[in-house]
């Protein structure tokens, strides 16, 4: 009863809840104002996001853990195992890459042949996915690597089979990525076996991606591999994007229904390869220079 | 002093915090869009028994620290959890005589309002619109209530009878 009361008169004081509200309404408004049309408000967020971090790492412990005890729990045999089968994979893996160090340097003489721009290698480093779920209406991620360590707004994130998306939100120790399966990501790929450029446009379901700009008559059929085409500047050419399951032509439609299914296991990654490519704002001024 | 009223919010900071981390606590993928609003129904709770200690500048605080770990614009969580927050405190003394059923109905309409202040900011930003299931939380959050009202009844009464 006391406490009610005391509640009360706590609450007469409040100069006036209305006027506070609508003056904290106005100010979200122009907070998602200032938020929308520019990027006024990244200084703000990686700061507030600094406030969050202890939460995310909170929730992504016991996960952590539970693959610590995993990991120290695994037998002898287990390990002596494992050891074998990832000996016998890095040396398949290293004679592919020799074949590939004589292929890179023939592609760099003949593009200068050509007198084509070298094509740049990224540098890739890899972050590990923190299992923190962000947002359930939108496919992304939280990464456990952030400003800190060079991370920076639209760079692309590939798994070992493929692309998995790209940043669009870094904060201090974290970053936010979204997948090319998230129903607002469009991808510039082209099919690698003939060239034929599109755009792959994710769905919001992790296993199939839409392409809805090819007429009828386009040469796609399925079983194609999508790769990376580099234009649009976000993602390095070249990286597998996803396979084509489904070509349906309709004479009456403009456009050929096509779907295809990513390369990479987008729901499962739980490391991912940050890559570090020349950014397309450096890119242009270069060409302005020539 | 200072510790008398840290510990009269210790309740209210600490399940407002769990709310958080449930928030972002990973789920399995077809049961993520089932999540219930733990945030909004946490602080119409709050918003209900103790208006005079939360109102609408915790609700502020809060709402933006979701936008951050969320990932949408800044201030949409601000903005539809300060309207909550506000109606609740109009009429907690209504709400708090109600008997539950008519009191989960409330907290029902609240979720829903709620949800389509988000729906309608988002379609405003033009993010791609979410499907039927994007409503799911609002009828989990409602079923969940009674029990979160409960549980927190007991440790409010609790934290009373100590402090």
């Amino acid at each position: 009863m006391l406490s009610s009361q005391s509640n009360r008169s706590r609450l007469a004081r409040i100069p006036a809840l209305g006027v506070r509200a609508l003056a904290l309404v106005s100010l979200s408004i122009l907070l998602m104002i200032l938020d929308h049309r520019d990027n006024h408000l990244d200084a703000a967020r990686r700061a507030i996001g600094a406030a969050v971090y202890p939460l995310q790492v909170v929730v992504d412990a016991p996960t952590r853990f539970w693959v610590w005890i995993r990991d120290t729990g695994a037998t002898r045999n287990e390990l002596r195992l494992q050891n074998s089968r990832l000996s016998a994979e890095r040396l398949l893996t290293n004679a592919r890459l020799q074949r590939f160090t004589a292929l890179e340097a023939e592609n760099a003489r003949l593009r200068e042949l050509l007198e084509a721009r070298r094509q740049v290698r990224g540098e890739v480093r890899i972050a590990e996915i923190m299992a923190v779920d962000a947002n359930p209406y939108r496919h992304n991620l939280v990464i456990a690597i952030g400003q800190q360590d060079g991370v920076y707004d639209g760079q692309a994130l590939v798994d070992v089979n493929g692309v998995v998306g790209q940043v669009v939100e870094v904060g201090l120790m974290t970053a936010q990525a979204i997948l090319i399966s998230d129903p607002d990501h469009a991808l510039p790929v082209e099919v690698s076996r003939n060239g034929l450029r599109t755009v792959a446009f994710g769905t919001g379901e992790f296993d199939r991606l839409d392409l809805p700009f090819l007429p009828n008559n386009a040469d796609i059929r399925e079983g194609d591999l999508l790769v990376t085409s580099g234009l649009g500047g976000a993602f390095p050419s070249g990286y597998p994007v996803a396979v084509v399951t489904n070509v349906t032509r309709l004479p009456q439609e403009p456009f050929a229904d096509v779907t295809a299914t990513p390369a990479a296991a987008l729901n499962q990654v739980r490391e991912v390869m940050l890559i570090w490519s020349a950014s397309p704002t450096v890119e242009t001024t270069d060409e302005a220079d020539d | 002093m200072i510790s008398a009223r840290a510990s009269r919010h210790t309740p209210a900071i600490v399940t407002v915090l769990l709310a958080l981390m449930l928030t972002l606590v990973p789920l399995p993928e077809n049961l993520a869009p089932f999540r219930p609003d733990w945030v909004v129904l946490i602080l119409i709770y709050w918003a209900m028994t103790a208006p005079g200690d939360y109102n609408v500048g915790s609700a502020f605080v809060i709402g933006i620290l979701l936008d951050v770990a969320q990932g949408t614009l800044l201030g949409q969580h601000a903005l539809a959890l300060c309207v909550i927050v506000y109606i609740t405190i109009k009429f907690h003394l209504l709400m708090r005589v109600f008997p539950l059923l008519q009191l989960t109905a409330t907290v029902f309409a609240l979720l829903t309002l709620y949800q389509f202040l988000l729906f309608w900011i988002n379609g405003v930003a033009a993010v791609t619109a979410p499907t039927i299931g994007y409503w799911a939380p609002v009828i989990t959050g409602a079923i969940v209530w009674p029990f979160l009202s409960m549980f927190l009844s007991g440790v409010r009464f609790r934290a009373q009878t100590k402090g």
